[in-house]
């Protein structure tokens, strides 16, 4: 199996897309300016862009209120993810969601949600409802490994097997749920053997490497397709770097090792990646991209008026 | 001739013109297609659309909530149903934080077209967990659209309507009230939300009936003509939005009032309407009506007292328009049957 340096760029592209974003709001978030809880991805990018680089644009995804990466993989509008940030009515979800109600319907980035476990019935019934209508879309729904704690996660994973539906479910196994610790929370750490008894396809990716995670889907969305395969299960192992929400480091709480994430540091997936491109696309990259996020972020704190009616807007579809 | 169905049968014909009308239209939920079929109100279906638009579900109530509203979001209208409101409470997760606001959260990118139907049970031992009612429970949550048809032709307009509205529709039938037989045309028709029915008009009294508890005031009325009070009977059929208007209206002429809620009165419909009226200044004399306080105990002599009644609303009423004379109880005894209620609409 050959990489071509496209797929490098494209890798890189996003990995620092979504790596910059969050830097920056980590920048910003002492001034108050974003009215929103933030959980970041940092750390945990090469999950969302190893699936979704591997997807076409009219493929669906749903996913968590950990969703700036899944939301900028899947090419999500920077400017409105920004203004949403900020809670301005120039947001995707015109400053009623915040950070944990992204959405781009465009880009097949379906809302995020801030209770646990709950777009994973829905991302199903998207699979549903593409099944039924004969689409060749595929879904693909990420959750982390809190969710399994959830007993719609398992009412879900019986459906779309029993159902046979076109859908991926990636499960992002950061190891704990805020701070609890996964075998405080279940008997045994691999998910994969758990799920593979409802009937389906597993595989279990441990190391973070996110060609093995982009090979993986590649095939398996192809399969998909063809509509006989029925759900597949990944799990991916990841590491989340910094608090369960907010800005900072949390080792001073004393509940996890400062050694475990400096493993997933030293095998940080955006490094590698960088090595491993063309230096001058690398910077051509840099360069767009970093403008990209300044125009986000000065398009934000443009000052924008509500109509004091907004409140009551959206309720209903009339 | 009148064309006459029962409720159920009008629950039936409702879904299959808007399945054959539009073919995004599927029903699921558990029983759908097993041999009672929803108490009749699936029959012939999975025959005539087949197993990809009608089809039976794992005892899953929050996850095939989620399943349906991910189905409306790709473009289908799904029906779920539950042959027990009770089982709805393991689906409030995904009725409450994603389906009420799947539209508003996300700035209004999204139209949520589901029909949660529910089905309310009554008598014969159903006991606390087959016996309840919980929609001022939904009632309070923004986002979601509640009927209560009592008859035969707003079960079939409320039907159409709902599977055709764009949002998220809570449709609440009472068993006891597929003994109802009235008048359905034929046709495609639609009961709008937010507007309730006088049902029966009156100078004296106006009493408020909610789901099935509209049919024991309707027996109310005709007990109080034995002491010459007229009462007025209104069906809300909508609690989401509530139609105050025709309420008001009403109680600007009789200046009393009667809610019987079908449930629990605490924060409850009653509260709600009577609450609403007191804001617009209305004058009059108010009485709540609903379950005892309590779980619904299986005995019968338990749950006679359990339950209001037409006799109760009646004496009730007495009460109110006759404070200072002693107690009365009517004499007449009114089966069911007298009171099915035939229209014409």
């Amino acid at each position: 199996m050959t990489i071509g340096s496209t797929l490098i760029e494209r890798f890189y592209r996003s990995l620092y897309l979504i790596r910059r974003t969050e830097e920056e709001i980590v920048k910003i978030y002492p001034t108050d300016k974003i009215k929103s809880p933030v959980h970041l991805s940092i750390g945990q990018e090469f999950v969302s862009v190893g699936v979704i680089e591997a997807l076409r644009c009219d493929d669906i995804v749903f996913g968590t209120y950990r969703g700036h990466a899944m939301y900028l993989a899947k090419t999500g509008n920077l400017r409105k993810m920004i203004s949403e940030l900020y809670g301005k009515i120039t947001g995707c979800s015109k400053g009623k969601g915040g950070s944990m109600h992204l959405v781009d319907v465009d880009k097949g980035v379906m809302g995020t949600s801030a209770i646990v476990g709950t777009t994973i019935p829905l991302s199903v019934g998207y699979a549903l409802g593409l099944k039924y209508k004969k689409s060749d879309s595929v879904v693909v729904s990420f959750f982390g490994d809190g969710a399994v704690d959830e007993g719609v996660f398992h009412e879900s994973m019986n459906f779309a097997a029993l159902k046979k539906l076109p859908i991926l479910f990636v499960c992002e196994n950061n190891k704990y749920a805020i701070h609890s610790y996964h075998i405080n929370r279940h008997d045994s750490d691999n998910i994969c053997e758990r799920v593979k008894h409802y009937g389906m396809q597993v595989e279990r990716i441990e190391d973070g490497d996110i060609f093995k995670i982009y090979n993986f889907t590649k095939n398996v969305i192809d399969s998909l397709r063809e509509r006989d395969l029925g759900p597949v299960f990944l799990e991916c192992v990841t590491c989340r770097w910094k608090e369960h929400v907010g800005p900072n480091d949390d080792f001073h709480l004393g509940y996890r090792d400062k050694e475990e994430v400096e493993w997933w540091k030293a095998n940080d997936q955006l490094n590698k990646i960088r090595m491993m491109a063309d230096d001058k696309t690398a910077k051509l990259i840099e360069s767009v991209v970093e403008h990209e996020i300044a125009d986000a972020f000065n398009f934000a704190e443009e000052n924008t008026v509500y109509n004091e009616k907004e409140i009551y807007e959206d309720l209903f579809k009339e | 001739m009148e064309r006459i169905l029962s409720y159920p049968e009008a629950i039936r014909e409702a879904t299959e013109q808007e399945m054959l009308r539009d073919s995004s239209v599927v029903i699921f939920g558990q029983g759908v297609d097993d041999p009672k079929r929803i108490l009749g109100t699936t029959k012939g279906l999975l025959e005539r659309f087949g197993s990809e638009r009608v089809f039976d579900t794992p005892l899953s109530e929050d996850g095939i909530t989620g399943v349906a509203i991910g189905a409306a979001l790709a473009g289908l209208r799904p029906i779920n149903t539950h042959i027990r409101m009770d089982f709805m409470l393991l689906a409030m997760n995904q009725i409450i934080n994603m389906a009420a606001k799947m539209r508003y959260m996300f700035g209004g990118v999204y139209r949520v077209p589901i029909v949660i139907r529910a089905l309310i049970g009554k008598s014969w031992g159903q006991g606390a967990q087959h016996s309840q009612s919980i929609y001022p429970l939904f009632m309070n949550i923004p986002g979601l659209k509640i009927f209560v048809p009592s008859t035969p032709y707003d079960a079939k307009g409320c039907m159409i309507t709902s599977i055709r509205d764009d949002n998220p529709v809570i449709f609440i039938e009472h068993r006891l009230l597929y003994y109802q037989k009235g008048y359905v045309p034929e046709k495609s028709y639609s009961v709008p939300f937010g507007k309730a029915r006088i049902l029966d008009k009156g100078k004296d009294v106006t009493l408020v009936g909610i789901s099935q508890m509209v049919i024991e005031c309707l027996r109310a009325k005709k007990y109080l003509q034995e002491v010459n009070i007229d009462a007025e009977v209104i069906d809300m059929v909508s609690l989401s939005p509530l139609d105050i208007d025709t309420v008001k209206n009403s109680v600007m002429k009789t200046e009393k009032l009667i809610i019987v809620d079908n449930a629990w009165t605490v924060c409850g419909a009653g509260s709600e309407i009577i609450t609403r009226l007191i804001e617009m200044d209305v004058k009059m004399q108010v009485r709540r009506m609903g379950f005892a306080f309590v779980p619904c105990p299986t005995a019968p002599a338990l749950e006679q007292h359990f339950y209001p009644d037409a006799k109760k609303i009646a004496m009730n009423a007495f009460n109110m328009l006759n404070p200072n004379k002693k107690e009365w109880q009517p004499n007449l005894e009114l089966s069911i049957e007298e009171i099915e209620f035939k229209g014409p609409f």
